[in-house]
């Protein structure tokens, strides 16, 4: 059933500053709402269970892209389009514009949010694998100032997180330390464009005269959070890239994630495509 | 609490009493019989409420109205300049660009946007610019090739 519209608050600050005093000031009344592609299906839905928000969208501090020899920071209003048209994150960063090209269409891409798609917390949403991957800092700042802590374990279970109800998403950073390595990213949907994920994974990875010098890898749609699959990492990190540190390193992917069938796939079909996803990357980076 | 929300429609200046969760797509149809835009869906997926804010396209089902106050919006009503028909509307006539019509004003939208943004699209450029419009009665090939002919005029 559709929603009741006038149950519904949506209160438009004049500054950031006024949007972290109300999210004081009243604790757990006000969510913030941003480029509104995820509330507002469940708004339609009748499955809007909060009922007031901070209209956050014209919040200007919350916008635009900055770089500086070691990092390129976002604001958290940062758009799918905006990461797609930055230059800097088309260069460095190839899975996370690649991430946005591909989450919804155009009219999605316009208005869905970086740290949106974060504090939304779907497991199935398709920067965060690319963002963990790319060890991306998070900021989160309320009236008592603010704090920058790593993405990785700010998810702690499905849709749970660390963050205070009266703390706000500002901006995510990431390092720049991303040349000379192999990029790989694949979303697994049921069409090209539109789809929400079965599987997405993101990888990086370089070798050095045939053993793994490096890796990092991160799976999303297949755990109750987007996970940074850290044991199969080490179990490559070091290793020659032979058929028996693939294979450990597939058996290590199947303990790590926990996939389960739901109404896109079934939780056989996810793990045979991450490892096949898995046996891919390492091809492609022994290539 | 309803509140005043401003902003221009296809160049006219309009204010409006809503809710401010109100859906842009609502609004548009109900209280400015606005019916040009469609809805399909409700959640985004179809583009048939497809306007453009800002010079932006965007689902207007997925837009509150809080979040239009100031904005500039174009709808299908506001694409022709008077009689004169935009080319992508000119070649969704003249070749069969348009079956049951439900996805057309979403498909026009997306495709003057597209040759707004890019006059000479490749092919992939306008399956991109067009992946998030759905037709139901499956007619996009006859689509696909009235937005390559709009591009030529």
């Amino acid at each position: 059933m559709r929603a009741f519209i006038p149950n519904y608050q949506l209160t438009t600050p004049a500054s950031l500053a006024d949007a972290l005093t109300l999210l004081k000031n009243e604790p757990g009344v006000w969510k913030p709402f941003a480029g509104g592609t995820d509330l507002m299906v469940l708004l339609e839905a009748g499955k809007l269970g909060h009922r007031n928000y901070i209209n956050i969208w014209g919040l200007h501090e919350l916008r635009g892209i900055e770089a500086t020899d070691t990092h390129i920071t976002l604001g958290a209003l940062t758009t799918y389009t905006e990461v797609q048209a930055n230059p800097i994150l088309r260069r460095e960063f190839p899975m996370l514009c690649q991430a946005a090209s591909e989450t919804g269409g155009l009219a999605i891409q316009n208005r869905g949010t970086l740290g949106g798609n974060i504090v939304n917390a779907s497991p199935a949403a398709d920067s965060p694998p690319a963002l963990l991957v790319y060890d991306a800092e998070i900021e989160l700042v309320s009236t008592r100032g603010s704090r920058w802590l790593p993405y990785q374990g700010f998810h702690t279970g499905y849709k749970e997180m660390h963050i205070e109800p009266d703390e706000l998403l500002a901006r995510i950073r990431m390092p720049r330390n991303t040349a000379d390595i192999t990029h790989y990213y694949r979303k697994v949907g049921t069409r090209k464009a539109q789809a929400i994920s079965k599987v997405c994974f993101a990888a990086v990875g370089k070798t050095d005269d045939g053993q793994i010098a490096d890796t990092r890898i991160a799976v999303g749609s297949v755990a109750p959070i987007v996970l940074r699959c850290v044991q199969t990492e080490n179990t490559l990190r070091g290793q020659k890239l032979d058929d028996a540190t693939i294979q450990t390193a597939c058996d290590t992917l199947v303990r790590e994630i926990s996939p389960i069938d739901d109404i896109r796939s079934t939780a056989k079909y996810r793990l045979q495509v991450a490892k096949n996803l898995l046996v891919d990357f390492l091809a492609t980076i022994r290539a | 609490m309803s509140q005043t929300v401003n902003f221009t429609v296809n160049g006219e200046a309009r204010g409006v009493e809503v809710f401010p969760m109100a859906r842009l797509l609502d609004v548009l149809r109900e209280q400015l019989q606005l019916t040009g835009t469609k809805e399909g869906c409700g959640e985004g997926e179809c583009g048939a409420c497809t306007v453009i804010i800002d010079g932006q396209i965007v689902n207007s089902c997925l837009v509150p109205m809080a979040q239009v106050d100031g904005a500039q919006i174009t709808t299908i009503e506001g694409v022709a300049n008077g009689d004169d028909l935009h080319a992508v509307q000119q070649a969704f006539i003249e070749h069969g660009g348009a079956q049951c019509g439900i996805c057309t004003p979403g498909m026009v939208l997306a495709a003057v946007d597209l040759l707004k943004r890019n006059p000479q699209p490749t092919e992939n450029d306008i399956r991109n610019g067009l992946a998030g419009n759905l037709c139901r009665c499956t007619g996009y090939m006859k689509i696909f090739e009235s937005v390559v002919r709009a591009c030529q005029k």
